[in-house]
């Protein structure tokens, strides 16, 4: 049985002296009957898919509606030319879960983490901490656990699904799941994995699913750069020691409250919200022909 | 669900209901057909007719049906395959009863004339369910080895499937039965956690009563 809470993580990581990913690592084991070798070769063929998927970035395609493709680029030449103010790492993270966000859109190979609409914010903080920081390809494995027990646990108490919990549920899953790992890769602590895991969720608690046209396009792949900056923000926060003040499992549990009680037309129909709008509803009329 | 469900699958995108769903199950309709396609019928309900252009869930039902998995990148080209292969192919609209809003009923012919029809949905995540298979209830998550047999409802059936099973030291994971009518047509369906041999679902066939026996198998083996 996997995790029902995170202070059940917690609180085996402090009684079995081991990390976070560690027990995750072991709980896989036990569930799936298998070896530690099969998980952790597992795992990091994921990584190396998430890896390859952004290296085939392909600029010049487009999706369904033709709105969507060639932003990640935009970002990278201004990277290039300095003009990003928020500097080279996060400039980075934000070209490169552009880039995913847009590669899923176009119909390329990617890797759903943890669905495929927000398959961009946890690879554009890890390979982008790779490359700039040059963390050893064990530890971002490593990390990959940290995210997906943090996902497991919002998948139990919650869910991570648009249609059911509206974009919190996967642009905030994945970025919680993403400033857990991060937290991880930077030295952070058991309980500073899960309190950035609560403050990126928190920070994104109430987010709709109002995809135009129903498409997992607009405003999809732009989310994904919202939920990987703020990944990196609320790591930081937590490796300095700020706390989120309502406790991790409670905030999941808001996250639940709070989705069961959004409209369904803002739960994936494509009814609500942006969708609703006259361009909205121009762009899914023109698809639709 | 498992770690490998919260990270993944690898697919290729844009939804992993309407894209790597929908190529699952093409993939599990060709597996229960065990023929290559000639004739492909496609009726798409709710949203994967609302949606489904838009998520290329044709062109990942069609992909499916030509053998490739969620995380094949032709995908996106799959309906020029199928012309290329002479596979002959439709789309229309349907509404379902009591279907889940992914769902599509699959007609399909195979180059040898075997038949087969399949009411499928794609229920999230990339996984899915065969709600139905030849008109009879079938509940099936295409995630064990499934066998379904097809017979005359009369006594005996069910003992003759399940002790070949035992012979064959093949495990029942779960088991359905349904039938139309009293002494009409019945279907068993059985989950099993292993492999059955071939010889085993050939000697099934021939058993007085049985009218079809399908096989899925979870090998990776999908040439016919």
């Amino acid at each position: 049985m996997s995790f029902r809470s995170l202070n059940e993580i917690v609180t085996l990581c402090a009684t079995k002296e081991k990390a976070f990913w560690e027990i995750i690592l072991e709980d896989d084991i036990s569930e799936r009957l298998t070896t530690r070798e099969e998980s952790l070769q597992r795992m990091k063929s994921l990584y190396l898919s998430m890896k390859h998927a952004d290296e085939s970035y392909e600029a010049g395609i487009k999706s369904a509606s033709k709105l969507v493709g060639g932003d990640g680029a935009k970002l990278s030449e201004s990277l290039k030319k300095g003009a990003v103010i928020s500097g080279p790492f996060l400039g980075e993270v934000m070209a490169k879960a552009l880039k995913m966000g847009e590669s899923n859109a176009c119909m390329k190979k990617i890797v759903a983490a943890p669905t495929a609409g927000s398959c961009g914010v946890i690879p554009a903080i890890l390979l982008t901490c790779e490359e700039q920081y040059h963390v050893s390809g064990d530890k971002m494995i490593e990390s990959l656990y940290v995210a997906s027990g943090i996902g497991e646990v919002i998948a139990y108490r919650a869910s991570l699904s648009g249609a059911a919990g509206g974009c919190q549920a996967e642009i905030g899953s994945a970025s919680a799941m993403a400033a857990g790992a991060l937290t991880y890769l930077n030295g952070g602590d058991t309980e500073s994995i899960v309190h950035a895991a609560a403050m990126a969720l928190k920070n994104l608690l109430g987010l709709v699913c109002d995809t135009v046209a129903g498409l997992v396009e607009i405003p999809c792949v732009k989310r994904n750069v919202v939920g990987a900056v703020n990944a990196v923000a609320s790591a930081d926060m937590a490796v300095a020691g700020i706390r989120s003040r309502i406790p991790p499992d409670e905030v999941i549990d808001a996250m639940r409250e709070i989705g069961e009680g959004m409209p369904k037309s803002l739960r994936e129909t494509g009814e609500g919200g942006l969708a609703a709008t006259p361009t909205g509803q121009e762009i899914a009329l023109r698809i639709m022909e | 669900m498992n770690i490998f469900d919260i990270i993944g699958p690898i697919m290729v995108g844009p939804s992993s209901s309407h894209t790597a769903g929908a190529a699952k199950i093409g993939f599990t309709a060709r597996q229960l057909l065990r023929e290559e396609i000639q004739t492909a019928d496609i009726f798409l309900h709710g949203s994967f007719l609302a949606t489904g252009k838009g998520h290329g869930t044709d062109k990942a039902l069609i992909a499916g049906l030509l053998g490739m998995k969620p995380d094949d990148e032709r995908i996106p080209n799959s309906l020029k395959i199928a012309d290329e292969k002479g596979i002959k192919y439709s789309f229309s609209e349907i509404e379902l009863r009591n279907a889940h809003p992914n769902s599509v009923l699959l007609k399909l012919r195979g180059v040898n004339t075997r038949e087969l029809e399949v009411i499928a949905s794609s229920i999230g995540g990339g996984q899915i369910m065969i709600n139905q298979i030849d008109g009879l209830e079938a509940n099936i998550c295409a995630c064990y080895p499934t066998l379904i047999v097809h017979n005359v409802d009369q006594p005996g059936h069910v003992s003759e499937v399940t002790s070949m099973l035992g012979h064959k030291s093949v495990n029942i994971a779960t088991m359905q039965l349904y039938r139309d009518k009293r002494g009409g047509n019945a279907v068993m369906v059985i989950e099993c956690d292993q492999e059955i041999p071939i010889e085993a679902i050939d000697w099934l066939k021939k058993l007085e009563g049985v009218v079809k026996v399908t096989y899925l198998s979870m090998e990776e083996n999908n040439e016919f």
